[in-house]
């Protein structure tokens, strides 16, 4: 592999008649570590995961994998990288041992190392009880582990994982995201696309929010959060009637303005001193007799990011799914 | 899981095997990629029973049905009827490569293999032979049949190798061909109508069931030099069924029959693994 970035992206475009899948990506992501894609339905994720893995070529920019041109080497880059792709790319009609074995031999393994890594990735990705059957009988969690099992036969120094665990259980997606780590301390570069902001948040070193084909903001998970603000103290209260003075509590005592949910019946704002306002706050929802039955002091989540950036919320058809409106987590 | 646990550093334990060349890469490749092809018709075999049913429909649609009303020139329709049975069997048997190119690229794999650094004829030429193997089987099926129902070529073991021959060679161009269309089509469903919709009036409008002299003459033309016409009629020839073939007819035939299979694999080997190539699951 040459030096420089292993994964890099500059103005890649790509149209599918008038819709613009890429609109001018750019992208860096550093030697050793995992920068997450981050975006809605539609975004272009996938389309930027095609273009590196040489399977779509842009219609203008460059991107270069380990170093070679997508365009110009595609060959040299194959040899270097690993895909797991949205769908899981898995024969059904072969057992999950003779996938993972005939994955490594067409990376032209010899036939002992191709066996020798397939018996190492279904232990590794708890697949052992399964390996003897066909893959059709495999649920999907174990589908999905066996694709991603795929993806690492040839301990590929850069790694392309999209939307990883769609469609795993909590426990599942906990395990996949050891394992995704341990590839990063161990030195594999991975860009990884995502929806779920929580997973985005656990395992990248940096999340480029991508939407339209572009990406908006680019940097740590605290940077994008510190760009929308600071903590922000969230209360809510018992009974409908309460709600304006609450909101002129909450006012008064953080001295800004405040955004009131009447469905909720929660009243929230910014604060700058964080917990050591909560117990005044406290006192004086007492001293006024108001009943509150949440009182909580909010980091930003990448979905207010989401929100702030680009003005709209995160597609809609999503926020039904774990991630997009859904992963906000008090600290 | 224990990655956490092995300490591997990415690319320095598993080498890929060098020093061959691109040629033995792209064969092992195919063959690599036909077993898991067999290795499925094995495992589910209904797709090659419903393949291996259809002639044996057509045999006794053609033989008990129609069979009756069909005059051939000198013999037994039988004897006529078989050879077109073969032909059509190993056409129609083609399919499996479009429906199966289809269902890779819909599931992702071809994505999956796109990225592999393996030849990037592998994926269809190891469809393709797959395709060649099921249809050797079913040809014994078919011939088996044929002697089941009154079908007796005569002539050399060496015509009968050469007619078995010729027949696997349009199977495999015929191969090609349907894999261009798996690939072109993206979708099982539109593999599967894709796959046939162009063999009906070809093997229809041909001498596969009956004599191209019966035909109008605007359809004469077509059907006479149709590939499954003159595979047919090289068939009929090479196992002495038809006493209206003469040797020298038999030879053009063949000659005939061995253009087809040049020019279909000239033009549609490279067009489909350009296609392959450009190839994407949507
Ligand atoms: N083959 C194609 N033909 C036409 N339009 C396409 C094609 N592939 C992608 N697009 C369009 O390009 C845009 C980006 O698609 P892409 O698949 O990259 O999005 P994504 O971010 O991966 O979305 P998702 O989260 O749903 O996977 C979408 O508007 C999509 O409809
Ligand atoms: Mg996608």
């Amino acid at each position: 592999m040459k030096n420089g970035y292993p994964i890099q992206a500059e103005g890649l475009v790509k149209t599918y008649g008038k819709v613009r899948a890429l609109d001018g990506l750019d992208l860096q992501v550093e030697q050793g570590t995992l920068l997450a894609l981050l975006g809605p339905n539609g975004a272009g994720k996938t389309t930027a995961v095609r273009i590196f893995t040489t399977l779509l070529k842009p219609d203008s920019g460059r991107a270069t994998v380990a170093g070679y041109d997508v365009t110009r080497e595609p060959d040299r880059i194959k040899s270097h990288i690993g895909l797991a792709g949205q769908s899981v790319a898995i024969d059904e009609y072969l057992t999950g041992l003779e996938n993972l074995e005939m994955i490594g031999q067409l990376y032209h393994l010899s036939a002992r190392d191709a066996k020798r890594r397939a018996f190492e990735l279904v232990a590794q990705f708890d697949l052992i009880d399964a390996a003897g059957r066909v893959a059709k009988t495999y649920s999907g969690g174990m589908r999905r582990r066996l694709d991603l099992a795929a993806s690492l036969v040839a301990i590929p120094p850069v790694l392309f994982l999209d939307e990883p665990t769609t469609g795993l259980d909590p426990r599942s997606r906990r395990q996949t995201w050891e394992v995704i780590s341990a590839l990063v301390v161990q030195g594999t570069t991975i860009l990884l696309t995502t929806q779920y902001l929580e997973e985005a948040d656990e395992l990248a070193n940096r999340i480029a929010v991508v939407d339209a084909g572009r990406v908006i903001a680019e940097g740590t998970s605290d940077e994008l959060k510190n760009r929308v603000g600071g903590n922000r103290i969230e209360v809510a209260v018992a009974k409908d009637a309460d709600l304006s003075r609450a909101a002129e509590v909450v006012r008064r005592h953080l001295s800004t303005d405040v955004s009131i949910d009447p469905h909720q019946r929660r009243v929230s704002g910014p604060s700058r001193d964080g917990t050591s306002q909560l117990a005044g706050l406290v006192r004086d929802f007492d001293a006024a007799g108001i009943a509150i039955t949440d009182l909580q002091l909010h980091r930003p989540s990448l979905d207010d990011v989401f929100l702030t950036l680009t003005g709209h919320q995160a597609e809609q058809e999503k926020a039904a799914e774990p991630g997009w409106g859904r992963a906000r987590r008090a600290s | 899981m224990a990655v956490a646990r092995t300490s591997v550093t990415p690319g320095t334990r598993y080498r890929p095997v060098t020093g061959r060349p691109a040629i033995v890469w792209a064969l092992l490749d195919a063959m690599l990629l036909a077993r898991r092809s067999v290795l499925r018709t094995w495992r589910e075999p209904q797709l090659i029973v419903f393949v291996a049913i259809q002639p044996v429909m057509f045999v006794v649609l053609f033989r008990y049905v129609f069979g009756g009303a069909i005059q051939v020139p000198g013999g037994q329709y039988v004897n006529y009827l078989m050879p077109g049975i073969f032909v059509q069997t190993v056409a129609f048997g083609g399919v499996i490569t479009a429906i199966g190119l289809a269902e890779d690229m819909q599931r992702g794999l071809i994505d999956r293999f796109r990225s592999l650094p393996m030849s990037s004829s592998a994926v269809v030429t190891g469809r393709t032979v797959a395709d060649l193997v099921r249809n050797l089987f079913t040809v014994v099926i078919m011939l088996a049949v044929g002697f089941l129902v009154g079908f007796r070529p005569g002539g050399t073991i060496f015509e009968f190798v050469l007619a078995i021959l010729v027949l696997m060679g349009i199977s495999f161009a015929f191969s090609w061909i349907s894999a261009f269309i798996g690939l072109l089509v993206h979708t099982v469903e539109a593999a599967q109508s894709g796959g046939f919709i162009w063999l009906f009036p070809l093997t229809f409008a041909s001498s596969a069931f009956v004599p191209v002299a019966t035909m109008p003459s605007w359809l004469r033309g077509f059907a006479e030099h149709n590939p499954i016409t003159v595979l047919a009629d090289s068939l009929r020839g090479l196992f002495h069924v038809n006493p209206a073939l003469t040797t020298a007819d038999t030879r053009w035939a063949l000659i005939q029959s061995v253009g087809w299979i040049v020019a279909i694999l000239a033009v549609f080997v490279p067009l489909s693994v350009m296609q392959y190539r450009r190839s994407t699951a949507r």
